[in-house]
């Protein structure tokens, strides 16, 4: 039988165990590919803002048209005011994408496949943009939670809607992308595994499926890091420009 | 929004809570606590090595690269624009010189043919006088011809009378006698002979 579809999942320690106190920080598999995705992320930016060519060559264009792209989004959700916070939003786009995309090559891990880690983004931003709404806005950032407009019988039931709402953010954002990682990478191994129990006769199915897979998931990891970002960008929108 | 967000939420807690369980008994590693702090560590860490060299390094490069870029196409643009123009100015100088050459090509063609036209003008009127000199000339020479011929038609008309008298009758005839007569004759005749 094929191999538990789970255990591609598996943190494993690489080289000896470091702990500081009672924490355990060793370094595994999973720090390996966000230093691997951080260092390719690095590179290629490096690379490609080191000369600037007036005909900008492959990679150099990579960077800037990606650099156009954030900054595009960014200004399109939420304005002229997060131009501050690009390059946080810029490298958590990055950071999301390589990680992605460094799961879809065979026998890697997948960093974003794990709650932990995108909780812990989640919770960032979430925190980071309440501790800017406050900042910004005063106590008038709860006004955030009252939406004009609305009767005022209905009032303290939207009220603890919008408030629900909010603080269910980071579960949101974190394990949209957690989901998504996961279930992508589960539904390819567990057809992995059909090729194999199915043999030479039947496994073309499972094997063309798992083909066609691939170039789905690919999409997804993309879509996954550009709609974390986007919410990122939508939530400091709310944060900075209060309308409601 | 916000509403979509919710329901997903709890659509996706729901999911959560399931897996929950189910890891219980399948076994998901993305549970197991035993690596949480080592991941939050690291990717803490990396995360923010990488946030800081985007930031301070990379980052304002390509904003810079970028924006010089921007600029010098908008240079560039702008000088293709101004040296447009001036070539639109210097074509429609050259226009004016070509126009303005042309009409001074026609005027001194102009004024030639007019000087070539008084200079044939002025020829042919002293040809004409030249001519007309000429002619009264020759007339006054033909008047004065015309004017002494009778005279020496007479004188030798009496100078033959008087040989041929001479000749015929063998005697001398007076002269004057002859005269009269051809005088006579002539004077009687003289119109059918000149046709003055």
């Amino acid at each position: 039988m094929a191999a538990n579809p789970m255990s591609q999942f598996e943190v494993y320690r690489i080289g000896p165990e470091i702990k500081i106190g009672a924490f355990d920080i060793s370094f595994t598999n999973a720090s390996l590919f966000m230093v691997i995705s951080s260092i390719a992320i690095l590179i290629i930016f490096n690379l490609g803002s080191k000369k600037n060519l007036i005909l900008p060559n492959k990679i150099q264009l990579l960077a800037e048209l990606s650099y156009i792209f954030v900054s595009k989004m960014i200004s399109d959700t939420a304005g002229s005011k997060a131009k501050p916070y690009f390059a946080f939003i810029f490298s958590l786009f990055m950071f999301v994408l390589f990680c992605n995309m460094f799961g879809m090559i065979p026998y890697t891990f997948t960093v974003t496949s794990h709650i932990i880690v995108t909780f812990v983004l989640a919770a960032f931003i979430f925190i980071g943009v309440t501790i800017v709404g406050f900042v910004k806005h005063g106590l008038g950032y709860l006004k955030l939670f009252v939406p004009s407009g609305v009767p005022i019988v209905l009032l303290p039931l939207i009220v603890i809607i919008e408030i629900i709402s909010y603080l269910s953010r980071p579960v949101s954002l974190s394990v949209r992308l957690f989901a998504n990682m996961m279930a992508g990478h589960t539904m390819m191994k567990v057809f992995g595994g059909f090729v194999i129990s199915l043999g030479i006769v039947g496994g073309w199915l499972p094997l063309s499926f798992s083909v066609a897979l691939t170039g789905l998931e690919i999409l997804v990891a993309f879509l996954q890091a550009y709609v974390f970002a986007i919410l990122t960008c939508i939530y400091l929108n709310d944060a900075l420009n209060l309308h409601h | 929004m916000i509403k979509k967000i919710f329901f997903q939420t709890i659509f996706f807690n729901f999911f959560f809570l399931k897996e929950v369980f189910a890891a219980e008994s399948v076994g998901m590693p993305q549970l197991n606590p035993e690596f949480w702090i080592s991941q939050i560590f690291w990717l803490t860490i990396t995360f923010g090595i990488l946030y800081i060299i985007l930031s301070k390094l990379i980052l304002p490069k390509i904003s810079a690269n970028l924006e010089l870029r921007k600029s010098l196409i908008q240079e560039n643009i702008e000088a293709a624009e101004a040296q447009r123009k001036d070539s639109e100015t210097k074509l429609k100088d050259y226009d004016e010189i070509v126009l303005k050459s042309k009409i001074e090509a026609n005027n001194i063609f102009n004024d030639a043919r007019e000087k070539v036209l008084k200079n044939i003008n002025v020829k042919k009127e002293n040809l004409d006088k030249q001519i007309d000199e000429e002619i009264n000339k020759a007339e006054k020479e033909i008047d004065i011809l015309k004017k002494n011929a009778p005279r020496k038609i007479n004188k030798i008309a009496i100078e033959t009378s008087s040989e041929i008298i001479k000749k015929i009758i063998g005697a001398e005839v007076n002269n004057s006698s002859i005269s009269a007569i051809v005088d006579d004759l002539s004077k009687r005749n003289g119109n059918k002979y000149y046709g003055n």
